[in-house]
């Protein structure tokens, strides 16, 4: 069992919601009741995380912040060393390909909430922010908790594209499942069947919760 | 007027506007008009929840709307009850209340939210979830919400249009009631005729987003302006004639309706030779009597042959062919139609009383001479 790669990968994912879900929320806000010009294309984006194959958006997200490219120098003058191959250049890439999960629990959310009980908040003399806090909000929680979930359960299973920005470094970048990975190339069996249980019940227990929360909202 | 609700709008698209309503304080102005007419939008634009081209929106003296100036809804005190209530799920009833109130200190929120819902007749209800509710319970709830914000003017969207008929008659009653307790400009928009018959002190008619006719609901009834008020009020009896003659002295013109003569309530307004429509309520509709042939003169007989008696209960409605093409209705009691043997292909006369025979303008003429009543 290896502690070091747990503690990573809850590490990345916590970090991941925290950053991500907020951002999320305003994204998801916007396709919600905004009427954009183009809104699917915009939507598409945002889905595409779920059809790439790992190893694209991991050669994308290399050329954009690997050394090469102006941002990976830029962060290494300030910072002193790569931004791939780092644990922020991993959280960068993780918020990337979280966004569909973080983005699309909340916009459903956000458009099942009925135009009419917005209006009418905002004609009780609810002023916009006072709105979305006492009534737009509340009603989207089961959303927003299926945001946080989902994209801490997909951070902590996510492989392909950690190892393509991470590279596998122990203690930087070497999360659970890239640990299972090794672990079973070098056949400590033991160790591998370990860390998978552990993954298994994880994300046993977070789709649970999402599907439990979307049931509550369905019967209520 | 510096007291009470007025409102103009004008808009060519999405939507079209051309109205203009008025609403005293105290006073229950109707919108009545048929689905897709424009009628919640006007609502919508009168709470500030949408914004028209052109027009003006005041209520008591406060300008809250023009070309340049648009308030927001959170600063027009009005009062909107929505077709679907639209009702704060996640809230109690007296939640739903309360936050409608946040203009009253926060200490005496609950009281005026109680004191509201007792109002409408919920009390003992305060705790429940709107999903826990009735329809009834909920139309009122969104009423006592809106009423929570003491609105300058309350706005109703078809508030009875979802609920079953024995509490929609309790309903109106309870409106009726509020209404002499609460002096404030209210207006109902409903297309049900009979609802705003009954509650209303003006109706206003609206097609296609532009006001055609303002009036006491019985005015307009009688009255209709022109041929689409008639037809949008569901007036049967709807024929175009010929001017022919005014008969000052009688109070009486003369028209030509498919070469008969008919004199009909003076109407100066049209000239002779101008093409008009009319319109008789089958009540002014009188059938002569089969065992008594017509002694002298009667007003404006007309000879015709029955095309259908429909018996509804005490009433049968008979349409009687006039002229081979005109169909004329009238409504007798079932006891009469059985006494004169009236069936389909029987030959009727029938006497058209000059006093309903109102004359109005054609769908195609100019504008110009709109009426209000």
């Amino acid at each position: 069992m290896d502690w070091t790669a747990l503690r990573l990968s809850l590490e990345l994912a916590a970090c991941t919601a925290v950053l991500l879900v907020p951002v999320g929320l305003l994204i998801a806000r916007e396709l919600a009741w905004r009427n954009i010009a183009g809104r699917a294309w915009l939507e598409a984006l945002v889905a595409l995380p779920l059809v790439l194959p790992p190893t694209v958006l991991g050669y994308y997200l290399l050329s954009a912040f690997g050394g090469g490219s102006w941002l990976g120098q830029a962060y290494q003058s300030i910072v002193g060393h790569p931004l791939a191959f780092s644990f922020n250049g991993l959280l960068l890439a993780s918020m990337v390909f979280n966004l569909p999960f973080a983005v699309q629990p909340m916009q459903r959310a956000f458009e099942a909430i009925p135009q009419e009980v917005r209006d009418a908040a905002w004609v009780s003399g609810l002023s916009r922010w006072s709105a979305f806090r006492r009534v737009e909000l509340p009603l989207a929680w089961p959303g927003i908790v299926s945001s946080l979930v989902l994209t801490v359960a997909h951070t902590v299973g996510e492989f392909g594209v950690v190892l393509m920005m991470g590279g596998n470094i122990p203690g930087e970048t070497r999360t659970l499942s890239i640990a299972i990975y090794d672990r079973v190339q070098a056949f400590d069996e033991k160790a591998a069947a370990t860390m998978s249980a552990m993954l298994l019940v994880f994300s046993l227990l977070a789709i649970g919760v999402v599907y439990a929360l979307s049931d509550r909202r369905r019967s209520a | 007027m510096s007291e009470g609700l007025y409102a103009r709008l004008e808009q060519q698209a999405p939507i079209p506007l051309a109205a203009e309503l008025r609403c005293a304080p105290g006073e229950l102005a109707a919108l009545v008009g048929p689905s897709g007419s424009g009628k919640s939008t006007i609502l919508r634009c009168i709470a500030g929840l949408y914004r028209p081209r052109a027009g003006e929106v005041r209520c008591n003296g406060a300008l809250w709307f023009d070309g340049r100036v648009d308030l927001r809804p959170q600063l027009r005190r009005v009062g909107l009850v929505f077709q679907s209530y639209a009702l704060f799920p996640h809230l109690s009833a007296l939640g739903n209340v309360m936050l409608a109130a946040g203009h009253v200190p926060p200490a005496q929120r609950e009281a005026k939210g109680r004191a509201l819902l007792e109002l409408v007749n919920l009390a003992g209800l305060e705790g429940r979830r709107p999903a826990e509710l009735s329809g009834g319970q909920q139309q009122r709830v969104a009423l006592a919400r809106a009423l929570a914000r003491d609105p300058e003017a309350l706005l109703l969207d078809e508030p009875f249009a979802a609920v079953d008929r024995v509490t929609r008659r309790k309903l109106q009653r309870e409106l009726a009631l509020l209404r002499e307790r609460v002096r404030i400009p209210i207006v109902l928009v409903t297309h049900d005729l009979d609802e705003a018959r009954v509650l209303a002190d003006s109706m206003t008619i609206l097609h296609h987003g532009k006001t055609l006719q303002r009036g006491a609901p019985a005015e307009v009834l009688a009255r209709p302006c022109s041929a689409e008020v008639a037809r949008l009020l569901d007036l049967g009896n709807l024929f175009e004639a010929v001017v022919r003659e005014h008969l000052p002295e009688s109070n009486r013109t003369l028209l030509e309706w498919g070469g008969i003569t008919l004199e009909a309530k003076h109407a100066p307004g049209y000239s002779p030779g101008e093409r008009v429509s009319w319109v008789v309520a089958p009540e002014y509709v009188i059938l002569h009597r089969r065992d008594r042939p017509s002694l002298g003169e009667r007003e404006n007989p007309v000879q015709g042959v029955v095309q259908e008696c429909v018996s509804m209960g005490e009433t049968t409605s008979v349409a009687i062919r006039v002229g081979g093409q005109l169909s004329l209705t009238m409504n007798i009691a079932t006891h009469h139609a059985r006494r004169n043997r009236l069936a389909a292909g029987e030959a009727a006369t029938v006497t058209l009383l000059a006093e309903g025979i109102h004359i109005m303008q054609r769908d195609d003429a100019p504008r110009a001479r709109a009426a209000r009543a």
